[in-house]
């Protein structure tokens, strides 16, 4: 077996010899360099720009804005992509009108970086401001459902029983509000776009993104091109995290200047510009929770209003997981959305449930110290054996095991329970556990394969490398169906030329493209079969794909003791040079319809607090995961670490902040807007329990890019407040807020 | 209206990776923009172009710096080591073996900037525990998290240093 096993990156040399290409480290050879100027204010309209300045220096080739930017698609449809939400896309270039601030309004193209750079400062913006509102609160009223649009987003499901009256019959009730910032992705690559030009006039664009189709599709409808004349080309992303699901501005500027100048052209954003882009809304949630005095849950109201831009309803699932967690026989859930003068926000990493989960097990271990009893106890007792609100049991649910081994490893029997009992010197210690849950979920997707008779298999799809490790997953999964070494197998992604693959987000690549990999592979097996039965005195004479095994190169009947056949000699027979094959995977809709299927995680944490200053440090963390099959423990373990630190990061230090004044993120760039570094992450101890489930998908897989962080946020939160006694529900959790 | 400083150049020697190059320079270009866009070594990473976030370490004259912060003429006649310098040939260097062995990266765009901090980190010699690589590698940020495993490839790194 090769699946299942850790295996270092087949992709790690590349990285760690600098080899690695990003979107914006192509080059062409009369490559020119574009740099975008944006506005410094909210709302209000472009009054004239005057780029005389700019286009007089020597070397700058044109200041593109909406006075000379060719007109192009005029309905809204072909300016939204695969993923927008509901409402009109942001036409960057295309009027007077400015939405938000930081919003693009030119483009200066010059023949190096630095004079475009240079020239950019020289544009002089005239605008006529007109009043903004970036204040959530003054705007909740206006929350409304969000516009249908948005794929994968589930309006809440209707209130089960009298939640309300259940609320004030029940004997314990607590009730919060609890409330996060807006939180700007920051991968490390900024986005980037570089747009070549081929003799042709066709356009090879490599463009940071999810999704090479998305990208690809956006570019052909916007600009009215086939998609024979546009190709995207992605063979890495620096980071993603959400922020490149949707095309952003920096690939249509690249591309409008490409086909204007009919030359090549390369847009990178800065760091402050990328603080133009979407983000992970401001959120804020009520939630209520009634028990009985021995915990058990009789009434669960959880209500969530998120920030969206004034011209698009971008939405998440916050509430629904409350409905599916705990067992409760009165749940009311609401979800709406209030716009503000700001850009639309993007799904960032586990979208919805992050920001869900904060509330709800912030509330549960609200209830617990409410109770006295063990936060684990309490969250044992309402444990969901199945979904209650779509009356359907679980495809696979090892919550119960996340629970316990993590329990066992963290030692959380020996947590005392009062709130400032755990002492270390001079800091107050704590211990606080939370619940993650996420949505396993496959879209369809294509792969092709070529198996050439020297052995080696090349399979492709569109697919993408954010960083999860799909070239490395594949490789494994189509080197352990044909027999292969992985040094045989080569797997090619991020490329419009290729089979088309559901966009990279949701942490549904393993289970979407990992089954069109196997189905690819699995056509080439039956392929081989038919070839071997052929040869003279063929052991497989009558035999079917569950008789025989791929091993070591070979074909070989399971059971029995015949020699195994080389599949170069089954080639050999059949005069083949090489075998190619197609596969698309759809989801089974009909089988899991019938079942509801989630990935969870139980997350233990210590803290040490020191009340002098207020400073907050994780000591350490044991993430408990039931992701399903593990197809590389490595590479799996690696996407937990990665979830666990945004979560530490969004705990206690990420903060887009609002200059409401302004109406825009001040704290722009990586010096003010804190991440966790090296020094505020410590041991994480990842553990994955076993979890079989064959409904999610042919693998078993429930994938891993989200899960990890769900749930730490209030893990932490939930350790403070047991280290110093103070429940902080508006986070980050900063020292002003425990001083 | 300031002068267009790209229409003058300078002339300064580098030995990059080794190799002793003569170049004509503009002086407002940053060590890291000659890197990517006009010596086509682009493993060193922009990520913020302000120093803070670490992507563009390299080493000059053997110690780690931030080369978005540096123009190049500044450095006329240091040796500069980028990411592409660090294997011998087909030989890793230690750290980038380390790094796979240890699954020290996801995206991998921080990751030549990792790697070259921690090579200065080593010869700097301050680092003996963990928590001391913490604390000396704060200034690469990892956004993947890959911060566990990148410290524990560097402990492997230095082992041999240690029992020396």
């Amino acid at each position: 077996m090769t699946t299942g096993k850790p295996h270092d990156r087949v992709d790690g040399r590349a990285k760690v010899t600098g080899q690695a290409r990003y979107a914006g480290e192509f080059s062409a050879p009369d490559l020119v360099h574009g740099v975008v100027v944006t506005t410094a204010i909210a709302r209000g309209k472009i009054v004239r720009i005057d780029a005389a300045e700019a286009l007089a220096l020597p070397g700058v080739l044109q200041v593109f804005t909406h006075e000379n930017a060719p007109r192009l698609a005029w309905r809204d449809r072909s300016w939204r992509d695969m993923v927008a939400p509901g409402g009109s896309p942001l036409r960057p270039l295309h009027d007077a009108e400015i939405q938000f601030s930081g919003q693009p309004v030119a483009l200066v193209v010059a023949e190096s970086f630095e004079l475009a750079r240079h020239a950019a400062g020289l544009v002089v913006v005239v605008v006529e401001a007109a009043p903004h509102q970036t204040r959530l609160a003054e705007v909740e009223a206006e929350a409304h459902e969000p516009a249908r649009g948005k794929k994968g987003y589930t309006p809440p499901p209707k209130p089960r029983g009298r939640a309300d009256e259940a609320l004030a019959a029940a004997p314990v009730r607590v009730e919060a509000t609890y409330e996060h910032p807006a939180l700007h992705h920051n991968p490390m690559e900024p986005h980037a776009t570089t747009v070549v030009v081929e003799a042709d006039g066709n356009l090879t664009i490599h463009d940071k993104t999810q999704g090479v189709g998305n990208s690809r599709d956006y570019v052909c409808k916007v600009f009215g091109l086939s998609t024979d004349q546009v190709r995207v080309v992605t063979p890495f992303v620096g980071g993603g995290f959400g922020s490149g699901l949707r095309p952003q501005y920096q690939l249509f500027l690249a591309v409008l200047a490409a086909r204007e100048l009919r030359r090549s052209v390369r847009v990178v954003l800065t760091r402050q510009q990328m603080f133009t882009l979407g983000y992970r809304p401001w959120t804020r949630q009520r939630v209520a929770l009634g028990a009985e005095r021995d915990g058990s849950l009789r009434a669960l109201v959880h209500e969530a209003v998120g920030n969206t831009s004034r011209f698009e309803d971008y939405c998440e699932n916050v509430v629904p997981w409350s409905g599916v967690l705990y067992e409760c026989p009165n749940t009311r859930l609401e979800y709406g959305v209030a716009p503000l003068d700001l850009y639309t926000p993007i799904d960032a990493r586990a979208p919805g449930a992050v920001t869900g989960l904060w509330a709800l097990e912030s509330a549960i271990d609200e209830l617990a110290d409410a109770l006295d009893l063990d936060p684990l106890a309490l969250r044992l007792r309402n444990y969901a054996e199945e979904d209650q609100d779509h009356r359907r049991p679980f495809s696979s649910k090892a919550l119960r095991d996340c629970y316990r081994e993590g329990a066992a490893r963290f030692g959380w029997h020996r947590r005392s329970r009062a709130p400032r009992s755990m002492r270390a010197g001079p800091l107050q210690i704590g211990w606080g556990m939370a619940t993650g849950i996420w949505e396993a979920q496959q879209a369809p997707s294509q792969a092709k394969a070529l198996l050439t008779a020297d052995g080696r298999l090349h399979v492709a799809s569109a697919s993408g490398e954010i960083g999860p490790g799909t070239y490395t997953i594949m490789s494994q999964i189509a080197a352990e169906q044909l027999g292969l070494p992985i040094a045989a197998v080569r797997f090619e992604l991020g490329d419009t030329a290729l089979p088309p693959a559901m966009i990279q987000g949701g942490s549904a690549t393993a289970s979407s493209v990992g089954s069109a990999v196997l189905a690819v592979c699995k056509a080439l097996q039956h392929s081989l079969l038919k070839l071997a039965q052929t040869m003279p005195d063929s052991p497989f004479a009558g035999r079917g794909l569950d008789d025989v095994v791929f091993l070591d190169r070979g074909l070989r009947l399971r059971s029995g003791t015949a020699d195994a056949v080389p599949i170069a000699a089954i080639m050999r027979h059949a005069g083949l040079g090489s075998l190619a094959e197609q596969a698309t995977a759809i989801p089974d809709m009909a089988r899991q319809s019938r079942y509801t299927s989630n990935a969870h995680s139980a997350v233990f944490v210590e803290v040490a607090v020191d009340e002098a200053l207020g400073t907050v440090t994780v000591k350490r963390v044991v993430s408990a995961v039931a992701g399903g099959r593990i197809l590389n423990p490595k590479t799996a373990r690696s996407q937990i670490l990665g979830g666990v630190v945004w979560g530490i990061g969004m705990a206690l230090e990420e903060h887009s902040m609002l200059d409401h004044g302004l109406g825009r993120f001040v704290n722009h760039n990586l010096g003010e807007y804190h991440v966790p570094v090296h020094a505020d992450v410590p041991e994480i101890d990842v553990l994955f329990v076993e979890e079989r489930d064959d409904v999610v998908n042919p693998l078993g897989v429930k994938g891993l890019g989200e899960i990890g962080i769900v749930g730490v946020a209030a893990a932490i939160a939930n350790a403070v407040f047991h280290a110093t006694g103070r429940r902080i529900r508006e986070l980050p959790i900063t020292l002003d807020k425990l001083l | 209206m300031l002068p267009v400083m790209g229409d003058e150049t300078c002339a300064i020697t580098l030995k990059v990776n080794g190799a002793t190059l003569r170049l004509q320079v503009a002086p407002w270009t940053t060590l890291l923009d000659l890197l990517r866009e006009r010596l086509g070594l682009t493993g060193t990473k922009k990520g913020c172009d302000h120093g803070q976030c670490g992507a563009c370490t390299v080493l000059v004259d053997g110690v780690r710096i931030n080369s978005c912060l540096s123009l190049a003429v500044m450095r006329d006649g240091a040796s500069v080591t980028t990411v592409e310098g660090l294997a011998e040939g087909e030989a890793l260097h230690p750290l980038q073996q380390a790094f796979i062995d240890h699954d020290a990266f996801q995206c991998g765009y921080c990751t030549p900037g990792q790697l070259c901090s921690a090579v200065g980190l080593l010869a700097e010699g301050h680092a003996s525990t963990d928590d001391q690589i913490r604390e000396l590698m704060s200034g690469n940020l990892c956004r993947c998290g890959a911060y566990p495993n990148i410290v524990a490839a560097i402990g492997q790194a230095m082992r041999p240093r240690r029992s020396a």
